[in-house]
C-alpha cells in the first residue's frame, strides 16, 4: 500500500483530478439550489466556486495548477456562446415581434449599468483606473477584460468585478422582479442578460426558457454596446 | 453530436477569425453566434442536428463559468481598500439596470403593441 500523500502528488499534479472536483463541485451545488427550490441565494456558481477556493486554499495547491484541469470545462464558454444561437431560433418568432422592446431595454440597461456605477464609485472616491475596470462590468469577461485594458484598468480587477456583478444581479433578479410583479419572462430574460451577462443568463435558463433565450440575446448585444458605450462614459467622468 | 460540435466549432472558428481580421470589438463566439443563427434558419437538417447538443450544453451554462470564477476568488484583495465602495457601486448599479433594461421594455412593448395579453407569458 502507498501512503495516501504520494498518490495525492501523484494526481494533482495531472488535470484529471481538478477536472472531476470541478465537475463533482458543479454537480453538488447544482443538488443543493435543487433541493432549496432554485432558491436565489443557493446560487450554483457561487458555491461551486466557494467549495474549490476552499480546496485549493486547503491543498495549498495554485491556481495554475488548478486550470490545467478546469480548463477543459473554461474552454465550453465558447461554444455554448455559439448555442445560445438555439434558443433564439427556437423564441425566434417572439423575439421578431419583440425587436423595438429589446433594443429600448437593451440601450436603457446598458447605459444605466456603465453610467450609474461610474459615477457612484466616482461620487465615493474610486480612482480613475479602477473605474475604467468597474465601467464595463456588466458585460463578458473576455469583452469586458478587454475594454478594461483599452481605458487603463486592470484585466484582472475588471474579472474580478465581472464575476460579483454577474452573482449580484443572478442573485437580485427573481426577488426584485416577483416584487414588483413584473412577469413577462421577455423583460426579465433581457434585463438580467444586459445587466449581469453569462451568469445571469444562466440563472434565467434555470428559471424558465423564454427568459433563457431573451437573456441570451441581451447579453451578446450588449457585449457590442458596452464596447461603444464605456469609453464616452468614461470620458464623462473623469 | 459529434457533427453538432464540428459546426458549432466551426462557427467560433470562422466568427474569431473574421472579428479579428475585421478588427471589431465583438468576441468572436458572439459572431459565431450569429452565423449559427443564420444555419439554423437556413437549414432544418442542420436544426434537427444542433438543436438536441445546444440545448444540452446550455442546460448547464452556469457550470462553465466555475473555473474562471475560482480564479478570481485569489484576486479579491485586488479590490483592495476600497472595496466597501465598489460592492456598495455594484449593488446599486445591477439594481438601477435591471429595474431600467426590463421597465423600458414593457414600456416599448406597450407602446408598439407587443405586449402579450396577460397569462400568455407562459405558453413557451
Amino acid at each position: 500500500m502507498r501512503e495516501f500523500a504520494e498518490i495525492w502528488s501523484y494526481l494533482a499534479s495531472g488535470p484529471l483530478v481538478w477536472l472531476v472536483l470541478t465537475l463533482v463541485a458543479y454537480v453538488t451545488a447544482d443538488a443543493l439550489s435543487a433541493a432549496t427550490g432554485r432558491a436565489p441565494l443557493a446560487n450554483p456558481v457561487l458555491m461551486a466556486v466557494i467549495m474549490l477556493a476552499l480546496l485549493l486554499w486547503g491543498s495549498g495547491t495554485p491556481y495554475a495548477v488548478y486550470f490545467e484541469g478546469a480548463q477543459f470545462v473554461h474552454f465550453l464558454l465558447g461554444p455554448a456562446t455559439v448555442a445560445l444561437a438555439v434558443p433564439l431560433y427556437q423564441q425566434g418568432r417572439r423575439l421578431r415581434r419583440a425587436v423595438l422592446p429589446v433594443l429600448a431595454g437593451l440601450l436603457a440597461g446598458s447605459v444605466v449599468a456603465v453610467v450609474s456605477a461610474v459615477w457612484i464609485a466616482g461620487a465615493l472616491g474610486v480612482d480613475g483606473d479602477v473605474l475604467a475596470a468597474l465601467a464595463p462590468k456588466s458585460t463578458t469577461a473576455p469583452v469586458a477584460i478587454g475594454i478594461a485594458e483599452s481605458l487603463g484598468g486592470s484585466p484582472t480587477l475588471a474579472a474580478v468585478l465581472v464575476l460579483l456583478t454577474g452573482v449580484t444581479g443572478a442573485i437580485m433578479v427573481t426577488p426584485l422582479f416577483n416584487a414588483l410583479g413584473i412577469r413577462d419572462w421577455r423583460a426579465r430574460g433581457l434585463a438580467v442578460g444586459v445587466a449581469a451577462h453569462g451568469i445571469g443568463t444562466a440563472r434565467a435558463f434555470q428559471v424558465h426558457p423564454v427568459a433563457g433565450a431573451f437573456a441570451g440575446i441581451g447579453m451578446g448585444l450588449n457585449a457590442i454596446l458596452t464596447a461603444l458605450l464605456a469609453p464616452l462614459v468614461l470620458r464623462l467622468f473623469m | 453530436m459529434i457533427h453538432a460540435l464540428t459546426l458549432i466549432l466551426l462557427c467560433q472558428l470562422i466568427g474569431e477569425t473574421l472579428m479579428r481580421w475585421a478588427a471589431l470589438p465583438v468576441p468572436g463566439p458572439v459572431a459565431g453566434m450569429g452565423l449559427m443563427l443564420a444555419l439554423l434558419a437556413f437549414s432544418p437538417r442542420i436544426a434537427a442536428l444542433v438543436v438536441p447538443v445546444g440545448e444540452g450544453i446550455l442546460r448547464h451554462l452556469a457550470l462553465l463559468f466555475v473555473p474562471a470564477g475560482v480564479g478570481v476568488v485569489g484576486h479579491l484583495d485586488r479590490l483592495g481598500t476600497q472595496a466597501a465602495w465598489l460592492m456598495l457601486a455594484i449593488l446599486v448599479s445591477t439594481f438601477l439596470a435591471l429595474l431600467a433594461g426590463a421597465l423600458v421594455f414593457l414600456l416599448v412593448a406597450r407602446l408598439t403593441g407587443g405586449s402579450l395579453a396577460p397569462g400568455a407569458q407562459d405558453d413557451a
